[in-house]
């Protein structure tokens, strides 16, 4: 935070007054160019056919809250780390468990899996006055003990709160409770770079996809969501719209704008373009927090999970509501679509993880709907072909 | 400071905020509108009626009617309601859950509802426990006694002080009329049920971690936000109007929509769908032939056509026919040389530099003359994005020529031809079962690479000609490869 004294005839109220009369400034010149809103624009967009989403597998195995998790680039694989201070690799398909690592504090908030789908698997806690964030590399031996080779890599004041590997295994980038976010080499441990600007706790970060360049955006406590140059370390935008803290920020997958939800029980959408908000999802019987959101592929549906234990799904250009998940009984701590899309992991605090995909773009579906009719019916099961 | 305190200090005190109480309790209020509210009835008990009690099928049905909403969520709302105190279950007093049949349930009475100043205090909890202790011996639940008996132990220099206020209190409240004190000790139990709840329930005042900064407190950031301010205030202004760009969203949203499985079929068939893993076979990494899907995405942006491994090796093949492969081959450096390790990132740019930049370098790219003047001079102090202006200049000069040429180019129409589109699964309610019964581990990722890297060892070794590639590559490779591994080597 740069924060210089007060300057003669200067008081902490005129400098709010000051604050408060440059922000809106600022919003009439942002406001000048915004001719029309998002979901105008989207009028002419097909609307989306009844989504029917349900959830197939449940991933039992933690004692405790799960926190986080990640799926790793080989799209059925996911890490998942837990308040019982064990991180668990899982092949979400089969349901097996392919590595556990017990660690030596709780509340492993964020885990990662490296994009090069190999070798490290991180997760962070805060233990004592060390909150670190470590980088475990997998192997094939079921029986190593991959707690041992933990390799500690980055340090904050405070607690880590998100984590995330660049574009290679080689970076990592974490953002903390004491309001920064940094950049760090893997292999050395060194400081590569680190980002001031947030007024309070930092919760999460996301990477922009690799196409549009070098940033990142982060949310915090301070309801803002900050994007940053990571050559520089500079805040290259702001935006403050939330009323409350902002949990959890996401990339739109062109990378022209992102997602945020918060304790507001709102999700945002902004432009980074057109540097403002464009769109509010938000209900009046959603009242509960919003913890953690993704996009689908496409980017026309956003995935949201709140405090009430439920997953509402968003239409994004619409600015509706598509469906609603429910099956968690406590709060779904993180959301994450699969790298090809084909299937949602989530994560809660009812210590399970369930995966959910689609069902009404299988024919499969249709034809088993069709049989289940005619069973009702006549009780009887009926085999019948159905050419689609 | 509370007992239950065994984390350590990391200086976080601070609970997060919790929005979600205000909007609950306006709701509450509304529900309790006599005109416009839910539908009070009289509760029978053995002698006495106790009036103000709702059913649980009429708050689901007016949550449903005024907000909008199907049944289910009517129903979780209610719940969340119950969880957090604001309405209470008479009957079942421990589930707190909204049952939608003729359960009933009251509304909490403000005093006890979850306030802004809350931790609820231990002491309050060891005054209504002796309280309950004094009324009947052996009334306590067993984790109730297990936290008398804490609360005992700790508060042991304050109990007699506790013990008197339970007394009064139970004094006070024989003084009630009967159906007064029914109400109050039902809201009093609520209320302790909601907040020191039984083992292994779920509690929705758990809020998680604890913040550092107060969020709840008033915002003395009048010079923080100054600063920030001034940080971005000539900030990056579009002279595009929002209704382009609002185009350019909806525009990737209609061209992504076909390849996103949750609004299109995957052909195939989805994996978990059908418990058939055709769809991932025929789109791993390094397939001989793609999907014509996948190579429809190669036409989107260039980005997509670099970000698949496969389009990448496609137009490789495309620039070494048009003998411009030193394009891209500079252009993966220097993605090696910005997210590498630090350790190796000077050895990594020399590299570069000498086989691209430098004056007869064996496979010179070709750059104006400014950028190589800003690039050569900052190579004299290298850093990871010292050749970021040359990467940018060679990526678009890549995106406006080659990637044009590429799409029109034999290469990219034979593979396109190539390309397989797989008919769509049809499966039986049967079949899906032995599928479901069928369904195998994959090959573990760490696997995989290292067939992925045996196999860049052996093209690097098997290509052709230019001796220099070759040695470039192997020593990049050098550098990536842990020390561990012993399959990359000099030939």
């Amino acid at each position: 935070m740069a924060c210089q004294g007060l300057q003669k005839g200067e008081t902490l109220e005129s400098l709010k007054r000051e604050s408060e009369t440059l922000k809106k400034k600022l919003e009439e010149e942002r406001n000048k160019l915004n001719d029309v809103e998002l979901h105008q624009v989207a009028e002419k967009v097909e609307v989306l056919s009844a989504l029917s989403i349900k959830t197939r597998r449940v991933l039992k195995g933690h004692g405790n809250k799960v926190l986080c998790m990640d799926w790793c680039k080989d799209k059925r694989r996911m890490v998942s780390s837990s308040q019982d201070g064990k991180v668990i690799v899982w092949d979400a398909f089969t349901l097996n468990k392919e590595h556990g690592v017990p660690l030596p504090c709780t509340w492993v908030l964020a885990c990662a899996y490296a994009p090069l789908r190999s070798l490290c698997l991180i997760m962070n806690g805060y233990l004592g006055l060390d909150n670190k964030c470590s980088v475990i590399p997998l192997s094939l031996d079921k029986n190593e003990n991959l707690a041992a080779k933990k390799k500690s890599v980055a340090m904050h004041t405070n607690y880590v709160s998100g984590c995330s590997f660049t574009n290679s295994d080689m970076q990592l980038l974490t953002s903390s409770g004491d309001g920064t976010c940094a950049l760090w080499d893997v292999e050395s441990g060194q400081l590569l770079q680190s980002f001031h600007g947030h007024t309070a706790d930092v919760l999460s970060l996301d990477l922009a996809p690799s196409e549009t360049g070098n940033t990142f955006v982060s949310g915090g406590c301070d309801m803002k969501a900050n994007v940053w140059d990571m050559r520089s370390g500079q805040n290259i935008q702001s935006f403050e719209s939330h009323e409350s803290d902002i949990n959890c920020v996401k990339y739109y997958p062109s990378g022209d704008a992102f997602a945020s939800a918060s304790d507001d029980a709102t999700c945002r959408f902004y432009d980074l373009r057109a540097d403002r908000e464009v769109a509010v999802y938000q209900k009046d019987s959603i009242i509960f927090g919003a913890s953690t959101c993704d996009f689908s592929l496409s980017g026309r549906l956003l995935f949201a999970g709140y405090n009430d234990y439920t997953i509402n799904v968003w239409d994004v250009l619409k600015g509706t509501r598509a469906t609603i998940l429910f099956g968690h009984e406590n709060r779904v701590s993180r959301v994450r679509v699969s790298p090809d899309g084909t299937a949602l992991g989530s994560a809660s605090w009812d210590s399970t993880l369930r995966v959910s995909w689609s069902f009404s773009t299988g024919s499969n579906y249709i034809f088993r709907f069709i049989k289940l009719l005619f069973w009702v019916n006549s009780r009887l099961v009926l085999e019948f072909t159905v050419a689609f | 400071m509370t007992i239950r305190n065994v984390l350590r200090d990391h200086g976080q005190r601070y609970r997060p905020r919790m929005a979600c109480l205000k909007k609950a309790e306006k709701v509450v209020l509304e529900m309790q509108d006599p005109a416009t509210g839910v539908k009070l009835q009289p509760q029978r008990l053995v002698i006495t009626t106790i009036p103000h009690a709702i059913t649980g099928e009429d708050i689901v049905a007016w949550l449903a009617d005024r907000f909008q909403i199907d049944a289910q969520e009517a129903r979780s709302f209610g719940s969340m309601l119950v969880a957090l105190g604001y309405i209470y279950p008479i009957q079942d007093h421990k589930r707190l859950v909204v049952k939608p049949d003729a359960s009933l349930y009251r509304f909490q009475t403000p005093y006890f509802w979850p306030t802004q100043q809350w931790p609820v205090e231990d002491t309050d909890y060891a005054i209504y426990l002796a309280k309950r202790n004094i009324r009947k011996k052996g009334i306590l639940e067993l984790h109730e006694q297990e936290q008398y008996n804490r609360l005992h132990k700790w508060m042991n220099h304050k109990w007699d002080f506790i013990v008197m206020q339970a007394k009064e209190q139970y004094r006070a409240a024989k003084e009630r009329k009967k159906p007064d004190r029914v109400v109050f000790d039902c809201q009093e139990r609520a209320y302790w049920v909601v907040h020191r709840p039984p083992p292994g329930t779920v509690s929705a005042m758990d809020y998680g971690l604890e913040r550092l900064i107060d969020p709840n407190a008033h915002e003395v950031t009048g010079l923080a936000a100054l600063a920030v301010l001034f940080l971005y205030f000539p900030s990056v202004w579009s002279m595009v109007t929002c209704f382009s760009l609002h185009c350019r969203l909806v525009k990737y949203c209609a061209t992504y929509k076909g390849h996103d499985p949750f609004l299109s079929k995957c052909l195939p068939s989805n994996p978990w769908l059908t418990d058939d893993v055709t769809y991932w076979a025929l789109n791993m990494p390094n397939v001989e032939i793609p999907t014509k899907m996948r190579v429809e995405r190669w036409t989107f942006s260039f980005g997509e056509l670099l970000s698949d491994p496969r389009g990448r090796d496609d137009f490789r093949l495309f620039l070494k026919k048009e003998f411009s492969g030193e394009n891209l081959a500079f252009w993966e450096g220097c993605e090696d040389l910005k997210w590498g390790t630090a350790a190796t990132m000077k050895e990594k740019a020399e590299q570069i530099y000498k086989t691209f930049l430098a004056r007869g370098a064996p496979r010179w790219i070709n750059i104006d003359g400014k950028t190589m003047e800003i690039t050569v001079k900052g190579l004299k102090h290298p850093h990871r994005y010292v050749l970021d202006a040359a990467q940018t200049h060679i990526y678009m000069l890549m995106k406006k020529d080659s990637y044009g040429r590429y799409l029109k180019s034999p290469v990219f129409k034979e593979t396109m031809k190539k390309a397989v589109c797989p008919e769509e699964h049809k499966f039986s309610d049967s079949q899906l079962e032995q599928n479901a019964r069928n369904r195998r581990p994959s090959l573990s990722p760490i696997i995989i690479r290292q067939q992925e890297q045996e196999q860049k060892a052996k093209m690097a070794a098997s290509a052709p000609v230019d001796i220099t590639q070759v040695m470039s590559k192997l020593s990049k490779q050098g550098k990536e490869v842990p020390p561990r591994r012993t399959s990359v080597k000099n030939d």
